[in-house]
């Protein structure tokens, strides 16, 4: 794209596309749509951990005969979930290996009648050792899944590492430590599916990925790819967490389907899907870092270790994002990075807004500030003399090409907050004071798109099509879930065709009817999407240009003149493009060199926080994030990006808690797992520098998890700045703090004898 | 048995309906399976996330944790009855305009509580604005977004009752 270009309609706050239906209250959920006939399904489930299943009984005061019951022999093929190995099995066939694992499938026409139904299943089990934890799974006794319970191992070299430590200056270790994260979007996960002899399987449903959900459904029912046909229905709220288990619930509900031979609709409530569904990873980072007189990084090695549940579902791909973000937004000669995902009998833990990201850079943001307090240099100095600048390399030797300006974004964050006023300020009052403050700062990259050769094999195609009604409609699997897909995409191709805003649609979100634009996922949307959708926009006038005598300038009702003859000639008005990585790209699947990312935003972020010392509760009062992250398609929808995002990062330093008790979550309600409410999140102030990338669409990056990233590690540094004290995990609840605090207050005051 | 049913008499959005329903049938499900109106969304059936909000005689209420007993003879607002003869509500012009719907579940029980506030309130501060969706959980926004358009909202109901009381001169 031509960046000096002015456009009409990119870069403008255009109202969300879909946003009337959703204000008048019209929009269809899946909980909103019934089908003729249809019956209601539900799961039995796993009661203990890990074991055989020695029998499945049926309480005889329920009328079976008024039910269809399926188990996993009633699967017409491949008895497993297709996503990288395919190891999860769609029911459990004679061992279960976590907590709420699906053994049996329900279905009735009333509802109602499921739960007593559910908990009339008797299940006899002979149960196994299990384990809970990294540190039982490093063990390997037993072993709980393949041969060495270790799903997935990197190692990334550059440098030498251990010829850096006799002449380092100074030497920093630590250990971080990062808990489960429940997306807790408000819509549960829910499917309707239908089958026939001569359809095959169709399904409606909440869900990021139509075509992962595609891929499973082929497998399970051994279909041929036009005999399953699955449409995203509006889908309230996914954060990833809708990215690869409905893949599990489409292929139960269809089940159902065909055996009762009526559509069956399966919604989870809040318990079960809490209880059941994909949580962010638990991580344990450990740094040991060299520096030189000045604070300067000589060498970061950096081990890390993933709790990825039973199943190896994402486990591998998020350690790999978790892995390439761990050293952080710097420059260092000498890495090491050695990383593992560990199976464990819990759920299954699956992608969440970050993908990795978060545990990492928790991580090395916090050890940053660490390092800055043992050599005595204030933690935004620190960054700045480390900071990744153009023609620098990254751990894996990419070489940023691109304009890279973490000074400019650093010194923006640092005005807009006041930092350094603010800190002197709070070091004055907080010895009298029983609330104190503090000022934390976190800054970090995240990935845009796929890693590595990621986008090179998911080899998308998206388009633009004119339909005989005289819609322009934009062709892409790409899903919207309330992160503005519909708005930027529509916006972009108005943009390129030269038409307006209101004269684009979606087309559905719809097997049968969309290409395979690759899954809604690793903030490729704008991106890499978007840059397909702008070339089959300018594509689709240079071919009504050529081929059905579009004038250079014309007026609206010209461009759909030319398309009705265009059709009327070619059968059909549309344009398709294939992703293209952009010209010099080289990736190491096996050495993890080269350009792990096609691009990276950047953001530095600031946090203010109190803590009372009495309560022992920590608030964020006030946040600041500048960012880069190309070119902004949507400002209101950017920010909003942005200050979501900020808040789900305060909810996983402060509130959000996975209890969990031999692998089943234990607070699995929203009474019992907190997130942040109006009355806790702060004043957010969001600030973006924007520099297109020629390889993005109208030079947009990714923008959607970057802001997640920050939050945890920009809080703890502030707790840290406040009081002193160093926390070194999350979530960081008040019983944590008044241990702590409790501690070091035992320490400095000894109790009179 | 449904003929052993007591018949339920509410009136929503003005419209006056007879249902038939278990006394113990959540008003919730009586707005979406009974009446068809499924705006009104569940999101934890438990009183927690605000997503079911509707205004029952003028209060705010988790339709969740409402008998459909209780609700005999009420007057029931939700969001479908908004808008009106067509027009968007002020609130849900603010929504559209400063992103305050994002995935879009929490907004049919946010729009009502945020309706129920300035009802009470029609200029709240910041602080007030909080407390008043304080029972409303959005997962997308941060918030932000959502006090922006409360507070647009509530200007432009300024604006129009300015427009109100000039055009009564």
């Amino acid at each position: 794209m031509n960046t000096s270009e002015t456009t009409r309609i990119v870069g403008a706050s255009v109202a969300r596309k879909e946003g009337v239906d959703k204000l008048l209250g019209r929009a269809r959920y899946v909980d909103d749509i019934e089908r003729e006939g249809m019956w209601h399904g539900a799961t039995v489930r796993s009661s203990i951990p890990r074991g055989f299943i020695r029998s499945i009984g049926f309480d005889r005061r329920i009328d079976w005969s008024q039910f269809s019951v399926v188990s996993a022999s009633d699967i017409p093929g491949d008895n497993h979930i297709q996503l990288i190995v395919a190891d999860q099995p769609c029911l459990a066939d004679g061992m279960v290996n976590h907590r709420e694992e699906a053994i049996l499938l329900l279905a009735h026409p009333d509802k109602h009648k499921l739960r007593e139904a559910v908990e009339a299943v008797h299940i006899e089990y002979e149960p196994l050792p299990a384990v809970f934890s990294i540190e039982e799974s490093e063990r390997q006794d037993p072993i709980v899944w393949g041969t060495d319970n270790v799903f997935k191992t990197f190692l990334l070299e550059k440098g030498d590492v251990d010829s850096a430590w006799a002449d380092a200056a100074h030497i920093v270790e630590g250990e971080y430590r990062t808990g489960a994260q429940e997306h807790l979007y408000i819509e549960n996960n829910g499917v309707i599916a239908e089958y026939s002899a001569e359809t095959g399987v169709t399904v409606w449903g909440s869900l990021q990925c139509p075509f992962y959900v595609h891929k499973s459904l082929l497998a399970v029912f051994d279909l041929p790819a036009e005999k399953v046909r699955v449409i995203q229905t509006e889908t309230g709220g996914a954060f990833g967490g809708k990215e690869d288990y409905p893949s599990l619930l489409a292929a139960h509900a269809a089940l159902l389907a065909m055996k009762s031979g009526h559509p069956v609709k399966m919604i989870y409530d809040r318990m079960e899907d809490l209880a059941a569904t994909t949580k962010r990873h638990p991580s344990r980072v450990r740094h040991r870092t060299a520096l030189d007189n000045e604070g300067k990084l000589l060498a970061m090695d950096i081990e890390i270790a993933t709790d990825g549940g039973a199943y190896s579902t994402l486990s591998s791909t998020v350690l790999s994002r978790a892995t390439l973000h761990s050293p952080g937004p710097y420059v260092c000669p000498n890495v090491r990075i050695r990383s593992r995902s560990w199976a464990t009998n819990t759920v299954p833990y699956g992608a969440f807004r970050g993908f990795g990201a978060p545990q990492t850079i928790f991580a090395v943001e916090r050890h940053m500030d660490e390092i800055a307090a043992k050599l005595g240099i204030d933690p935004a100095e620190l960054r700045r003399r480390n900071f990744l600048h153009d023609g620098d390399t990254t751990a894996t030797e990419q070489v940023m090409r691109e304009p890279v300006i973490l000074d400019q974004l650093l010194d923006r964050a640092l005005a807009e907050s006041n930092y350094h006023a603010k800190r002197a300020q709070f070091t004055g009052e907080n010895p009298t004071s029983a609330v104190k403050r503090g000022m934390g700062i976190a800054a970090f990259y995240h990935g845009s798109g796929f890693t590595g050769s990621g986008e090179r094999y998911l080899n998308s195609l998206a388009g633009v099509d004119v339909t005989p009604e005289g819609e322009v409609r934009v062709l892409v699997s790409s899903t919207e879930f309330g992160q503005g897909t519909n708005t930027v995409l529509t916006q972009i191709a108005a943009e390129a065709i030269g038409l307006d805003y209101c004269d684009v649609i979606m087309a559905p979100a719809d097997t049968g009817i969309v290409p395979n634009s690759g899954p809604t996922v690793a903030s490729r949307t704008a991106m890499v999407v978007g840059r397909l959708i702008e070339r089959a926009g300018l594509q689709l006038v240079a071919l009504l240009r050529e081929h059905a005598g579009l004038g250079e300038h014309f007026t609206r009702a010209e461009f759909f003149a030319a398309s009705e003859r265009y059709r009327a000639a070619k059968g059909e008005a549309v344009s398709l493009c294939r992703y293209q990585p952009p010209p010099g790209i080289f990736w190491d699947d096996q050495k993890y060199r080269g350009e792990a990312y096609p691009a990276f935003a950047w953001s530095v972020q600031v946090a203010q926080v109190a803590v009372d010392t009495v309560t022992c509760s920590a608030e964020v009062e006030e946040f600041w994030a500048v960012q880069e992250a190309g070119r902004v398609i949507n400002p209101v929808l950017a920010t909003g990006q942005i200050e979501g995002g900020i808040a789900q990062g305060i909810g996983y330093a402060l509130y959000e808690k996975v209890l969990l008790q031999n692998g089943q979550m234990i607070n699995n309600q929203m009474t019992n797992y907190i997130m942040p409410t109006a009355e806790d999140v702060p004043p957010i102030h969001a600030h973006f520098v924007e520099i297109p990338f020629q390889h993005g669409g109208y030079g947009a990056k990714g923008i959607g998890e970057l802001p997640h990233d920050g939050p945890a590690p920009a809080i703890l540094n502030a707790i840290r700045d406040a009081t002193g004290v160093s926390f070194h995990s999350i979530p960081l609840l008040p019983e944590d703090l008044f241990a702590a605090l409790a501690a070091r207050q035992a320490i400095e005051e000894p109790a009179a004898v | 048995m449904s003929e052993c049913w007591p018949t339920i008499r509410i009136t929503v959005n003005g419209q006056r309906h007879l249902v038939q329903a278990p006394p113990m049938k959540r008003l919730l499900d009586v707005l979406r399976e009974d009446l068809h109106l499924t705006g009104t969304k569940e999101g934890c059936g438990e009183g927690e996330c605000g997503s079911c909000s509707v205004r029952m005689n003028g209060e705010l209420v988790n339709s969740c944790l409402v008998p459909a007993l209780q609700a005999e003879g009420a007057t029931i607002e939700t969001v479908e009855g908004l808008a009106q003869k067509g027009e968007l509500h002020p609130l849900q012009q603010a929504f559209l305009k400063c992103g305050g719907a994002q995935c879009g579940i929490c907004t049919p029980g946010m729009l009502m509580a945020a309706k129920h506030l300035l009802a009470h309130n029609p200029h709240p501060d910041i602080a007030e604005i909080r407390e008043g969706l304080a029972g409303n959980l959005c997962r997308c926004t941060g918030f932000m977004r959502i006090f922006e358009s409360v507070i647009a909202a509530a200007a432009q109901s300024c604006v129009a009752e300015e427009q109100r009381g000039a055009d009564a001169r």
